[in-house]
């Protein structure tokens, strides 16, 4: 066999390369690049080694904003993911019910999140709003832009409203596919609901979950729109996430050292915990 | 002792998938439903087990109606044509599940896995879960959780379908020796006319949701009561053709053929012939063979069979005979049609005559 060479197919790595580059390589290093300089003024860098990654991961308003955003994602996966299969699993499975629930589902994800965050404000609006006048008409004292616990609430709220049908859709696309062969075979044996659910839907569910899990974990990770429009990340602090605080401290104070030594460690952190997650789900898999 | 259907239906809205069927199943019998992909095969099968109801008519099993009896209430075990395991069990676990879901003692449950494992070959691997098997091993292990169970009725709906071809073979051999010294009766599925015969037993053909025809499997290969049961019951499919029989021959389009053995007594008239393709061979066989010209359309060769694909008359006949016979593709091809083994039907496709 004669090989031919011909360099034209170059040509067609080309466009990936482009894309990879604008899209990530060259926003990342300049990220990078801020990151180990200082800056004054337009145009004056000066070389400040690892110093803005010290003072990042000394930071307590980091520390805390860390520890407020590890809290909200495992508070939106503890609620989303159970109550997302609960929801797959009590959806119908055939008939003319099935495209009005998957419709229905569907919604949520489909309205763009500045929407989401100024929907649930007026909800919330401590004197119109719905959600307030019936928390108000059950008795409780509720007022989201003056008691943390009660915008915590708000925003876990508005997540779950937002986010769980992207678990149900992924969980009832698993449930779907499980041949009806698997139920039948249950029934023969006899096998009760709860040992169908916990011996063929579960284990056949395991990567779906994987994915859901890993998808709502990065996205709540990196909240931003929805709370800032809701909230603007307080009262106080209260509700400011990691991202809130990183575009706080970039663009609120312009200070670009400390924003991308920041960014570079929150990028870190997600990254590490995405494969923290997936490998001990896919080990647990193959075991 | 046996199972019974009397008289059953089986509509799913407007749409009727078993028409009224009437069959009895033998205790200790090895029972094969063969028909086509949607011919009703699993539909009936689940109407055995009792996972389904019928719309109208009963089932009797031992003598007990058991019309809407649910399968659980029922010593039924069932294999499908996909894998069904526990996903999460060990082989083992798998075997063992239907016994201790009926809280058996765990001696008697580790004897019986044990003795199903060894019969199917599985003891080495009975630690591993099911993503670690083979599909051969994987279906092995569904097999031997339906033996274990004594099921009364065992039903197994195209167990070997999704197998390749040589772990197939080897299953098809060894599936009649397990249920062999069983107090069950077997019911399998298949769409392969093959596997009836080599099963032996009894075989039900069935066309469009309804039984054509029901008995010993090879009594009904040799002699099949109508069309369509010659029809599902060949493969490739049987030739077909109108004649005129008219004193000593018979027409086909412009061909002259003789009477054969077949049809020796039958009036003169219009008929429908049947010829399976291994009657239709491209060197005369006996006397009776007569020479009929066709244009090739397919030719394939396997290794030790020749296909030819020919057009006569304005339909498809399909040629089969034993060695390689090259053929050319638009050629017209001389073949002979073996007429001593011709079906005849009337011109409504019930069976009038034929030998063997």
């Amino acid at each position: 066999m004669n090989k031919t060479v011909n360099q034209r197919a170059w040509w067609f790595v080309l466009p990936v390369v482009l894309l990879v580059a604008f899209n990530a390589v060259i926003p990342l290093m300049t990220v990078v690049n801020y990151s180990v300089q200082e800056s004054f003024g337009s145009n004056m860098f000066f070389w400040s080694g690892v110093r803005w990654f010290e003072e990042v991961l000394r930071s307590e308003r980091f520390h805390a904003s860390l520890l407020r955003q590890l809290a909200f994602t495992a508070a939106i996966l503890a609620i989303e993911v159970p109550l997302g299969l609960a929801i797959a699993l009590a959806m119908p499975r055939r008939g003319p019910w099935v495209s009005v629930c998957l419709v229905l589902m569907a919604l949520p994800l489909l309205i763009p999140w500045n929407v989401v965050g100024a929907m649930w404000n007026i909800m919330a609006l401590p004197t119109i709003g719905l959600l307030s006048e019936t928390l108000h008409a059950l008795g409780f004292d509720y007022n989201y832009t003056r008691e943390p616990g009660a915008a915590w609430f708000t925003v876990i709220l508005m997540d779950v409203w937002h986010w769980t049908s992207l678990v149900v859709l992924l969980c009832y696309a698993g449930l779907v596919s499980i041949p009806d062969a698997y139920y039948q075979a249950a029934k023969i044996d006899g096998a009760r609901p709860w040992a169908v659910f916990r011996y063929i839907q579960l284990p056949k569910l395991r990567y779906v979950l994987t994915i859901a899990i890993l998808l709502r974990f990065m996205d709540s990770f990196m909240i931003y729109t929805e709370v800032v429009v809701l909230t603007g990340g307080g009262p106080g602090t209260a509700t400011t996430f990691l991202s809130i605080d990183l575009v706080k401290t970039a663009l609120g104070q312009f200070d670009l050292g400390p924003a991308a030594a920041m960014s570079l460690v929150y990028f870190l952190i997600i990254l590490l915990m995405s494969w923290l997650f997936y490998t001990l789900m896919m080990r647990n898999q193959s075991r | 002792m046996s199972l019974e259907l009397k008289r059953i239906t089986k509509r799913v809205g407007a749409e009727t998938t078993i028409h009224e069927t009437s069959l009895v199943l033998e205790e200790r019998s090895f029972n094969t439903l063969l028909g086509p992909t949607l011919a009703g095969k699993t539909t009936l099968m689940q109407l055995m087990a009792g996972l389904d109801r019928p719309t109208s008519g009963e089932i009797w099993f031992r003598g007990e109606n058991v019309t809407g009896v649910p399968v659980q209430k029922r010593n039924v075990a069932m294999v499908y044509q996909q894998f069904i395991n526990y996903p999460n069990f060990t082989v083992y676990e798998n075997i063992a599940s239907p016994l201790r879901v009926a809280r058996m003692a765990a001696a008697e449950i580790d004897r019986r896995v044990m003795h199903a494992a060894e019969l199917l070959r599985l003891t080495p691997m009975l630690k591993r879960r099911p993503a670690e098997l083979s599909g051969g091993q994987q279906q092995r292990t569904a097999i031997a959780r339906a033996l274990v169970k004594d099921a009364d009725l065992v039903l197994l709906d195209e167990p070997l379908a999704n197998l390749d071809y040589k772990l197939r073979e080897e299953l098809r051999d060894e599936l009649p020796r397990f249920f062999a010294d069983r107090n069950c009766i077997v019911v399998y599925a298949t769409t392969e006319p093959g596997e009836a015969l080599l099963f032996g037993g009894n075989t039900a053909t069935l066309h469009a949701g309804g039984i054509t025809q029901f008995g010993e499997t090879a009594a009904l290969y040799r002699r099949p009561a109508d069309l369509v049961t010659a029809r599902v019951f060949s493969d490739p499919p049987i030739n077909t053709a109108q004649v005129v029989k008219r004193g000593g021959e018979i027409r086909l389009g412009d061909f002259r053929l003789p009477v054969g053995q077949a049809a020796a007594g039958l009036p003169d008239g219009s008929y429908v012939i049947g010829i399976r393709p291994h009657h239709v061979t491209p060197s005369p066989v006996t006397a009776n063979a007569a020479p009929i010209d066709g244009t090739v359309v397919i030719a394939e060769l396997s290794g030790s069979e020749s296909a030819v694909h020919f057009d006569i008359d304005g339909q498809t006949w399909v040629s089969q005979s034993p060695g390689i016979h090259p053929f050319e593709v638009g050629s017209v091809a001389r073949l002979y049609v073996d007429m001593d083994h011709a079906m005849f039907f009337d011109l409504d496709h019930r069976r009038v005559e034929g030998a063997e």
